[in-house]
């Protein structure tokens, strides 16, 4: 792989940005491939462990004959507020939704709060009532917790981690690579409301959508897939990176390829607009309470059944298959009757320029 | 969704890709001007649907990836001088300077802002008069009215603190210089919408007639760019060249005259350099002298600063369409968005981006 370092060493004048791996850059935390490759060349090396590498939503930890799912995730979304949730609500769905992901249902929560000098209590109170009632919702408790004050203007208002705890459903294995030829993609609503309410709700986009987030737990949602479909073989949201991150992402970690039809992916028709406004795909665009699931090819009317059976998963639709191939090729067949590869995110998505 | 869907319906695609082929006889060489069809083309995947005989080569419509390098140097240095807070569109914040990008700039404390709108960064000025405000002012003729406006507002409310980073390019002048350069294999133009919806078209009459080849005002769908290709081969077939508006619903042949207005009251034309291109006579804007002082080239004292291209990217030959991105040594192994040598892998309007993100190449797998 050629880097800034190698550029600089065989001493040519090239434009590299050779200060590149010096500093993090917001890239790094976008979820595409700079945040892999930061795992891959910083936190892997360094934290080398069976259940790390695995690098699902989760770990899953053996502890006697209990399969017990462990999982962190740490929010900074700007605005705090948003249409359709806030930070706090998010931050307990996101790491519920982790733990779903590992087909576990949460035992418990911790909740790590860093709040900048100067936040509003009232608006401190709002959203520890928002994790409070997120947490009843998902039907396990914060458990634990941890405050901590920053001065003023080293922060952004408030900060939150949440950690949590759950058992894996007995009968249940899913992990990324277990994706096999022949496989179901299945998307369980439309994707991308959360990036782009997000987005909309930013000071210095004067965007008007009536656009909500999808912000929610998924957890019921999974529940019903795994009653109906135990054999479900991959979980994954697509939160940073989106759909068309999470689809590579697993492509490569199951060594297969994949095959995706446009035409099938829902996508509401604002999220549509405000993509083509804005020069963003929304295969790219992040969502918090979606998921996909790859489930044997025999499953996939059971599995869609189970989740529109539910009002969260009236949406759910078949998007694709898993095919032999290239491992991590994932392949889009456009509404026209073209094909074209889905790569992973490159830095972030940026607002172009006309 | 309307004014969309209707321009992406997979049965009008085929009806004209049925048009197209049972229209053309024999091999014909057509440049799409702007990088968002360039962009829409791989996107679609219309290269892949066109008869093999049209060979599309990809032109210098992006401005982002067309401002030479010492105007980023001269960004990367206004940015990080104290006091300063540097407003940019976001596409502009990943290409590479000689020693740096905007993002590497921001990561280290210079206060660098994405804005969508230029009357954003007017904004900033007037609510932080402390600070001294600076707006990349990059673009084609579609950006430079909203950049006019923006300087417009700042002189009306009397603000000393903002300037504009100017770097705005022409159309037409580059098409001319692309078209009177030896071994030219085009025959055939598509014109960029946008910059027609400002300007109109009575220029391209001109280059049409100088050239002898059609030129067809396209949009930026599907639909829009198969009648787009429809249309030039048509006149091909013909012997004809003229200038053929297939983007009617935006575009008219006398354009904007109020966004006409505004860009004539702030900008002159000047001698511009050219990512690529080197420098093209009369092929850019610079502000008119009622409003040098909102220049931040100026107010930096940055004029002196000359750097030269730097030979390793060849992002050049691709501007002049005369390079496929694939067929770079450097595409997809030096040369990433992750790590571009240059502005085409990293601007959204880039070819080299378009052909790295939509999979083109095998390259783009490792």
């Amino acid at each position: 792989m050629s880097n800034g370092f190698e550029a600089r060493a065989a001493g040519l004048a090239c434009p590299l940005p050779i200060e590149e791996e010096a500093v993090v850059q917001m890239a790094h935390g976008g979820g595409g491939r700079k945040t892999a490759q930061l795992i891959e060349r910083v936190f892997l090396p360094a934290f080398r462990s069976d259940a790390l590498e695995q690098l699902g939503d989760g770990a899953v930890l053996t502890v006697g004959n209990e399969r017990l799912a462990f999982t962190t995730d740490t929010f900074v979304v700007q605005p705090p507020f948003f249409p359709g949730g806030d930070i706090g609500s998010l931050a307990v769905h996101g790491t519920a939704n982790d733990l779903a992901m590992c087909g576990a249902e949460p035992l418990g929560f911790s909740v790590g709060l860093v709040l900048e000098e100067g936040f509003a209590i009232a608006d401190l109170r709002r959203i520890v009532a928002s994790i409070a009632a997120a947490s009843a919702r998902v039907g396990a408790p914060v458990v634990t917790g941890d405050t901590k004050v920053v001065d003023r203007g080293k922060g952004d208002g408030i900060y939150v981690n949440t950690s949590a705890i759950g058992r894996v459903r007995a009968g249940v294995t899913v992990a990324p690579d277990r994706a096999a030829s022949g496989d179901a993609i299945l998307v369980s609503g439309p994707v991308g409301d959360h990036g782009i309410a997000v987005m909309a709700a930013r000071n210095g986009i004067a965007l008007e959508t009536q656009l909500q987030s999808d912000s929610a737990p998924v957890q019921l949602l999974v529940r019903a897939l795994l009653e109906a479909v135990p054999e479900t073989k991959v979980l994954r949201d697509p939160t940073r990176g989106g759909l068309a991150t999470a689809l590579c992402e697993i492509a490569a970690a199951s060594r297969v390829s994949m095959r995706i039809d446009e035409a099938a992916v829902p996508v509401r028709s604002e999220v549509r607009g405000a993509c083509e406004l804005l020069g963003f795909d929304p295969l790219y665009v992040a969502c918090e309470g979606r998921f996909l699931a790859i489930v044997p090819a025999a499953a996939v009317e059971r599995a869609l059944a189970a989740l529109q059976a539910l009002p969260e998963g009236a949406g759910a639709r078949r998007i694709g298959t898993v095919t032999d191939g290239d491992a991590g090729r994932v392949l889009l067949r456009t509404r026209i009757g073209s094909h074209r590869r889905l790569e992973r995110l490159s830095g972030e998505q940026l607002p172009r320029i006309c | 969704m309307r004014h969309v869907d209707e321009y992406r319906d997979p049965e009008a695609i085929q009806v004209m890709l049925r048009r197209i082929a049972s229209t053309i006889t024999r091999p014909w060489t057509l440049m799409e001007v702007c990088g968002g069809q360039t962009h829409a083309i791989l996107k679609f995947g219309l290269d892949e649907l066109l008869p093999a005989l049209i060979r599309l080569i990809h032109g210098p419509g992006c401005p982002v990836c067309v401002t030479p390098l010492e105007q980023i140097d001269r960004a990367l240095a206004i940015a990080t001088t104290p006091g300063v807070i540097f407003c940019s569109f976001g596409d502009m914040l990943r290409v590479p300077g000689s020693h740096s990008d905007l993002l590497v700039a921001k990561a280290r404390g210079a206060d660098v802002r994405i804005v969508y709108s230029p009357l954003d960064a007017v904004d900033i000025a007037r609510r932080t008069p402390s600070q001294r405000v600076v707006f990349f002012a990059v673009g084609f003729e579609t950006t430079a009215p909203a950049n006019a406006m923006a300087v417009c507002a700042a002189a009306r409310a009397g603000l000393r603190n903002f300037s504009v980073l100017v770097a705005h390019v022409l159309v037409p002048p580059a098409v001319d210089a692309l078209l009177s350069a030896p071994g030219c294999e085009i025959q055939g133009l598509l014109a960029p919408g946008h910059v027609c919806v400002v300007t109109g078209w009575r220029d391209y009459e001109a280059l049409a007639a100088r050239h002898r080849l059609p030129i067809v005002v396209t949009g930026f769908e599907p639909l829009d760019l198969l009648r787009g290709v429809h249309a030039a081969v048509a006149q091909l077939e013909r012997g004809d060249a003229r200038v053929e508006n297939q983007y009617e619903r935006a575009a008219a042949a006398d354009g904007n005259p109020a966004a006409q207005r505004v860009v004539n009251e702030v900008f002159v034309v000047c001698d511009r350099k050219w990512r690529g291109l080197g420098e093209i006579p009369a092929s850019g804007y610079a502000l008119a002298p009622a409003y040098t002082a909102f220049d931040a080239e100026r107010v930096f004292g940055l004029g002196d600063l000359h750097v030269e291209e730097p030979t390793e990217c060849r992002s050049g030959l691709v501007l002049q369409g005369r390079l496929r991105p694939t067929d770079c040594p450097h595409f997809g192994r030096r040369c990433t968005p992750d790590h571009p040598l240059g502005a085409t892998m990293v601007s959204s309007e880039g070819a080299c981006a378009a052909y790295f993100h939509y999979g083109r190449g095998a390259a783009a797998a490792a």
